[in-house]
């Protein structure tokens, strides 16, 4: 039991990662502001360069 | 004493052969698993083989090769160092570089390496039958691909997380980075080019998946609203609410199809599908529209990982049989759905579920950047790209599930096999794979689309192939249209997230480069540098993808085999790479890990490329087509054709003498390395012991 919830807790991590939702949250401890929605603005700023940067894969 | 020492010595060795056992017999026993499984896929012959024959050979091919193979490039070649501090550790700034947990960064690369490509190309493929596909698609991967992927990732790790075209500008020289760039380059454009023509192709009459797609924008525009504005960064929350909605969406689409007013708008022919899609990559290149952008990316993102998911379970629990043989008659170069022979065009097709060139951008883009250990890196790197080539697999079995003649009805140009459905479905029975035009038509009506003849590119075979297997089981024969314009859907939303995203990398790219002529075009916040290199770019794919629309023969046979020779060949550009690194390291006697796939892709790609531009078969050489139709009558139309035959075999010529520059600059290294003439210098960062270990320490 004690592993399948690890392993659902590492699953949920790959897709807050994946997601950047991990990213938003490391954002907000950085800059030290609580999330809102011009936090999330700012976030998304921050993030567009590198974001649109990141290659696809075909 | 010395009796004594020797006693122990021999009781512990007896302990450890003991202790060993278990695992000698698990292994052997998959090894024999494998072993019969591979061979019945390779000899079996006549009646139609279960599925699972294939699942079984690739899941043990993979045990193996991930246990043994590549445990011994990490230990005997790479010595990957878990005291030595990663990047992520040592310029951890919470942003780029940040320590991760591994299965989080194999999640995060596996999302960013898995696109349409091993979907697409092991369709395309199977009109060699399954045998040549699957074996490929296995020994590329182990052999060459997964190892590419690992060493790729280690050595950007070493080096601070640098991209390939800095590595190779480093390890190499001058040549090496520039010809890494413009292989990226050109790649990016062919690639976007055939991406675009697979939805168009995909989507040409067809009301039902025109309005689907055409919904997934509202979508991502609501999903942007409700990010910015209701639920600020609840990123996976929102993606499962698109996800509702666009399963609503594929619902409505049938609707759609069957209201005579909507069916007209969404029912759109193929050049104006392509008008539509460039001027949405000029869009989605040239304008801050995160609102829609973003929120689409994550769609595709959360649809592509789920579906893949769902794929595996439905393949593994229903194991359905394939009605392809191993081997067609195609091998001898005469297929419908591309002209060529076997070698080299089957390795050609088949790219990234084997091995790709643009997976070495990801290996030294994000991912080295989050890697918390040395030792982790093969996971990730062999790993991932393990879990790829198993989707190229799933996309094997889709494809070949079909009935042949029903493949080659879907995937064949009407150049080839004639214009009405009569037509076609004879000349495809002449080949010894029956199949008739009240069975092509009675299939459409299931799908709900109004015909599926010349549906060339790959992706509405896989969709049907796809629909196939899911409507034995959830639903049945009933649901088989929603499994349908539920698989166009996820591949259109993944292939124009790809495009859109590519489109952006490549501006940023070719901005970068302006930026050292005049600074101002390098700024990416400055308009006329972004909407002269947005146009740049999309002018560049969009006439691939003209070129394809319009193309007799489906676009596909031309556009393909040069996509998959531009792909390869950027892998040559990382195994050239790789190859040097690892014999400035000492490591020569195992340069064959990476010289060996070097040498076939060398082979594999040069031969291609010397027939895509001198073969005298029409079909395969784009001079002898350019020739053909030049003799013929002279139209706005030829014209044009001529001049994109011969220009494609310029471009193939461009990379390929670039490739065989950097080969040469490699190979002086090697000697002038090996001969003693050059000091073996590798540009690593230096050793750093990890905060880990000194606490442990």
């Amino acid at each position: 039991m004690t592993r399948f919830l690890q392993a659902v807790r590492v699953l949920l991590a790959a897709l807050r990662e994946i997601f950047d939702e991990a990213a938003y949250e490391r954002f907000l401890r950085r800059t030290d502001v609580i999330s809102s929605k011009s936090a999330y603005a700012d976030f998304l700023r921050e993030r567009e360069s590198s974001q649109a940067r990141r290659p696809r894969c075909c | 004493m010395k009796l004594g020492t020797n006693l122990e010595t021999k009781t512990r060795q007896l302990e450890t052969e003991t202790s060993k056992t278990p695992s000698i017999l698990t292994w052997g026993a998959v090894a024999l698993l494998g072993a019969g499984a591979v061979a019945v896929v390779a000899v079996h012959r006549g009646e139609p083989i279960n599925a699972l024959w294939l699942v079984v050979a690739a899941a043990c091919c993979y045990a193996l090769g991930y246990r043994f193979y590549s445990k011994f490039i990490a230990a005997k070649i790479l010595a990957l160092d878990a005291l030595r501090a990663t990047p992520a550790e040592r310029l951890e700034n919470g942003r780029d570089f940040l320590v991760t947990n591994k299965w989080v960064v194999f999640g995060h690369h596996f999302a960013a390496i898995a696109g349409p490509g091993p979907l697409v190309g092991p369709v395309l493929a199977a009109q060699f039958g399954y045998l040549p596909g699957t074996l490929w698609v296995l020994a590329g991967a182990i052999f060459a691909g997964c190892v590419q992927d690992f060493v790729i990732l280690l050595f950007s790790v070493r080096r601070d997380g640098k991209s390939l075209t800095e590595m190779a500008k480093e390890e190499i020289g001058r040549v090496g980075g520039l010809v890494a760039y413009t292989a990226v380059i050109a790649i990016l454009v062919i690639l976007l080019g055939v991406a675009a023509l697979i939805v168009v192709n995909a989507l040409k009459d067809s009301p039902w998946g025109t309005f689907t797609i055409a919904m997934t924008i509202p979508i991502a525009l609501l999903m942007g609203l409700y990010l910015r504005r209701i639920r600020p960064g609840k990123v996976l929350e929102v993606s499962a609410l698109g996800f509702v909605l666009v399963l609503l969406a594929i619902w409505g689409g049938q609707w759609a199809s069957q209201n005579p007013a909507m069916a007209s708008v969404f029912s759109l022919r193929a050049p104006a599908l392509a008008i539509l899609i460039i001027v949405y990559g000029f869009a989605a290149s040239a304008l801050p529209v995160w609102l829609l952008l973003a929120p689409r990316d994550y769609l595709s993102t959360f649809v592509k990982l789920g579906t893949i998911a769902l794929l595996a379970v439905g393949i593994v629990a229903l194991h359905p049989t394939l009605h392809m043989p191993a081997l067609t008659r195609f091998v001898d170069g005469s297929g419908p759905v591309f002209a060529g022979k076997i070698f080299p065009f089957a390795f050609i097709t088949i790219a990234c579920g084997a091995i790709s060139g643009f997976h070495a951008l990801i290996s030294s883009g994000t991912t080295p950047k989050l890697i918390a250990r040395e030792t982790q890196t093969r996971m990730v790197g062999y790993g991932a790209m393990m879990a790829e080539s198993a989707v190229a697999v799933m996309a094997v079995i889709a494809a070949c599930v079909l009935q042949p003649g029903v493949y080659f009805a879907i995937n064949s140009p009407a150049g080839i096999v004639g214009q009405t459905a009569v037509a076609a479905t004879a000349t495809i029975s002449s080949w010894g794979f029956p199949v008739s035009a009240s069975e092509m038509q009675t299939l459409a009506q299931a799908v709900g689309e109004q015909t599926l003849l010349n549906r060339t590119g790959g992706a509405p075979a896989f969709a049907v192939g796809m629909a196939h297997i899911f409507s034995q089981s959830l639903g049945g024969a009933a649901v088989m249209a929603l499994w349908y314009h539920f698989a166009v859907m996820f591949e259109a939303l993944f292939i124009l997230t790809v495009l859109d995203a590519g489109t952006r990398v490549a501006r940023f790219m070719i901005q970068d480069a302006l930026g050292h002529v005049y600074k101002p075009l390098g700024r990416t916040s400055w308009y006329p540098s972004i909407l002269g290199t947005s146009a740049l770019i999309v002018g560049a794919w969009g006439f691939f993808l003209w070129q394809g629309v319009k193309d007799p023969l489906g676009g596909i046979n031309s556009l393909w085999p040069l996509f998959g020779i531009a792909n390869q060949l950027l892998a040559t550009v990382a195994l050239c790479l790789a190859t040097t690194i690892i014999i400035k390291m000492h490591r020569t006697r195992y340069a064959a890990v990476t010289l060996v796939p070097l040498a076939w892709l060398v082979a594999v790609t040069f031969t291609a490329s010397w027939h895509k531009i001198f073969d005298p078969n029409p079909r395969v050489g784009f001079l002898a087509q350019a020739r053909v139709l030049a003799a013929g009558p002279a139209t706005n139309a030829t014209a044009r054709l001529i001049f994109n035959n011969r220009l494609d075999a310029a471009v193939t010529a461009i990379l390929v003498v670039m490739v065989a520059l950097v080969l040469i600059e490699s190979v002086r290294q090697w000697i002038a390395v090996l001969s003693g003439r050059e000091e073996p210098r590798v540009k690593e960062s230096p050793f750093v012991m990890t905060r880990l270990a000194e606490e442990k320490g």
